[in-house]
């Protein structure tokens, strides 16, 4: 941790240690991306693409890389980013790593959402996104409503999620039932979170959500830090407890929605990424910045490994982040025994 | 037994007053009408609606008339309904009492969806058909995620919450592994999305007389364990200063849950809430005394099933909704009460 000064007395803090994982999170985000862009039925060296991403390729390429495959990235470097970020919010908040936004409901509600529009509208894929953007906002708020009681505490608002997720999961299951064979096929794939066939049309509502929430979201990051030391040494501290813990739900409730309508709900990215980007920086507090960075990487690493092992468009790369998330859970167990914790 | 000489119960279990003891007998009798009320609606309620007397007919003179054929189908899914109703109350009860935590439940917890992902991976994988031959996946599966969850959780300092949010975890892990199986695997889709969330509608003779063996087994135990289970509600020290064998009650009651669960969840699909509401329920008029919360829980679970499974028949006739969804969207908001609650900490 250092400090720097200027001579008109600013001064900025700076954890040395979480400055390198960023920088090297968004690199490794980044050479994931071009690798990935360059991956499919007709490979591209990484040369080539770095190319024609900055305007100098040839035709075909430039139409494949820009066209097809650009968009198909970035909606998965975006969404990595808004559900490690949002992850990191909820388990902060909840002050548990198990509390992500998967875990509590927000993605089975997004779901439900975007079920209801395939299996009862016949939705086309823009309306099914609005569908599963609503269906999260939804659950959000009635997690935040039903929690609250003289302020909302950190296990009611859990175990309230936790119910809410029992009552989407029912729910989805219903609507699984109801549908004809053709729609539950395309309800199964929407579920568990791909990336095939994503294009501008979802880029540019994500990267403007992650451009208004991230300032925010970092204004209120020293609130949030005080707060995880309990409501009370929060107030003590001057910290508006009840404002800051809306405004940042809201925010992490907007996220995770946004990024459960453009890819489906992707499973355990926002459980993981703040988990692993604590280990990296080893600092303490919510880790806003490296959890976001992570979950792109994360995001991004699956999405090719799928492509890799399985082939193109075989496996979504939800199932990959589910698998990685069992891992993740196996490993949990493992050290937090080991440690004596558990 | 498994306690020599009785431990004397603290204040709160302390043998009632006779006149509180004929009462609870009393409700003991009035729940086993209710039960018999909730059958004879299973069996009358449908597509195709039947009279009491046409049930009378089709159960006892059966004559192999139209409506005689579709009593003989109710009733082996009544009868089914009955011994997984009873199933899921009684381990909700038990795992509620050994983990001493109010938001225990198989469902919850993610024992039945361990059982699940046991039956679609033999399914799947083993090309095991018979209920027969999955019912020990099932059993494998069961256990193994409750130990993973009840270490995940904390073992010794497990609080309700880190319990509940371990289950939850696990099983969201293993429902993308089901949804792993079912996206690479259209046949199996088609199978099992229909019992992924839980129904009675596949019922048969057969299904029950091979569950049977395994729930009775399973019933019995449980309501064994009355005694040393009130003696573990008292702290780890207190029972085994009453002379209560600490380890050899866990594991009975650990294995009575695992058969419960697995056995009903290999017989219908994986179902939540039922283990939780129905023992707190009864709590809320027998005390903490798990000599009447077992027999309550194991003659009014059913009824909640039964219940639910014929409410499922009648809101979107002719077509059914699954017993399964039904108790889960009764149940969260129960759930959700028990949670606001102000006393949801202690059991």
């Amino acid at each position: 941790m250092k400090a720097i000064r200027t001579r008109g007395g600013l001064s900025v803090r700076l954890d040395v240690r979480t400055a390198v994982v960023v920088a090297l999170l968004v690199a490794a985000a980044l050479a994931g991306g071009v690798v990935l862009i360059g991956t499919g039925d007709f490979d591209i060296p990484a040369a080539d693409v770095v190319r024609t991403l900055f305007g100098q390729g040839d035709a075909g390429q430039d139409f494949i890389v820009n066209e097809l495959r650009l968009p198909r990235v970035l909606v998965g470097l975006l969404v990595g980013a808004a559900l490690g970020l949002g992850g990191a919010l909820f388990q902060s908040i909840a002050r548990n790593p198990l509390g992500s936004p998967d875990v509590l409901g927000l993605g089975q509600g997004a779901t439900a959402g975007a079920l209801l529009v395939i299996v009862v509208f016949s939705g086309s894929a823009a309306q099914v996104a609005g569908g599963a953007l609503v269906g999260g906002l939804v659950t959000g708020a009635a997690m935040y409503v039903l929690a609250w009681k003289r302020g909302v505490h950190g296990y009611r608002f859990v175990l309230v999620g936790i119910g809410l997720n029992a009552f989407a999961v029912a729910l989805n299951g219903y609507l699984l039932t109801k549908a004809d064979f053709v729609d539950a096929a395309r309800a199964v794939v929407w579920m568990t979170g791909s990336l095939t066939g994503r294009d501008w049309e979802q880029v540019w509502p994500l990267l403007w959500l992650c451009v208004v929430l991230l300032p925010l979201v970092v204004a209120h990051a020293r609130p949030l830090r005080m707060l995880e030391m309990g409501d009370d040494a929060a107030y003590a501290l001057g910290v508006p407890v009840e404002r800051t813990r809306v405004v940042l739900m809201g925010c992490a409730v907007l996220l995770t929605a946004a990024a459960t309508a453009a890819a489906g709900p992707v499973s355990f990215v926002a459980l993981t990424a703040p988990q692993l980007a604590r280990r990296l920086t080893r600092s303490p507090g919510p880790n806003l910045l490296p959890a976001m960075c992570m979950g792109a990487t994360l995001l991004i690493v699956s999405d090719w490994a799928s492509q890799r092992v399985f082939g193109a468009d075989q496996l979504p790369v939800g199932v990959v982040t589910g698998v990685l998330g069992g891992v993740y859970l196996l490993w949990l167990l493992v050290t937090e025994r080991k440690a004596g914790r558990i | 037994m498994l306690v020599d000489s009785p431990p004397e119960p603290s204040a709160d279990t302390a043998p009632a007053p006779p006149a509180r003891r004929v009462l609870r007998g009393a409700g003991l009798v009035l729940s086993a009408v209710l039960l018999l009320a909730v059958v004879l609606a299973s069996i009358a309620v449908g597509a195709k609606q039947l009279s009491l007397g046409q049930v009378w007919h089709g159960v006892f003179q059966d004559s192999g008339t139209y409506a005689d054929v579709v009593v003989g189908e109710r009733v082996s899914r009544t009868l089914l309904g009955l011994l997984v109703g009873t199933a899921l109350g009684l381990s909700g009860a038990v795992l509620q009492a050994l983990t001493r935590n109010p938001l225990a439940d198989p469902g919850l917890l993610g024992i039945n969806m361990g059982a699940s992902s046991a039956v679609v991976t033999a399914i799947s994988f083993f090309g095991v058909t018979s209920l027969s031959g999955y019912v020990w996946f099932a059993f494998a599966g069961a256990a193994i995620v409750g130990v993973l969850v009840y270490t995940l959780g904390g073992t010794r300092s497990a609080t309700p919450v880190r319990l509940a949010l371990a289950g939850t975890a696990l099983t969201a892990a293993l429902s993308g592994y089901l949804q792993a199986v079912m996206i690479t695997d259209n046949a199996a889709l088609d199978k099992m999305r229909f019992w992924t969330v839980g129904s009675l509608a596949s019922a048969k003779t057969d299904t029950i007389q091979q569950v049977l063996p395994f729930l009775a087994v399973g019933i019995l135990l449980a309501l064994g364990l009355a005694r040393p289970l009130n003696a573990l509600a008292m702290g780890d020290d207190t029972a085994r200063a009453l002379g209560a064998h600490l380890t050899r009650t866990r594991a009975l009651s650990m294995a009575s849950a695992t058969l419960l669960c697995g056995a009903a969840t290999a017989a219908c699909g994986p179902i939540m809430f039922v283990g939780l509401m129905v023992p707190h329920v009864v709590r809320s008029f027998t005390g903490p005394d798990m000599r009447w919360i077992l027999p309550y829980a194991a003659l009014l679970s059913p009824v909640l099933l039964l219940g639910a499974d014929v409410l499922g028949r009648v809101v979107s006739r002719p077509a059914e909704l699954q017993v399964g969804i039904v108790t889960a969207a009764i149940g969260a908001p129960v759930f959700i009460f028990l949670v606001r609650r102000q006393r949801m900490a202690k059991l």
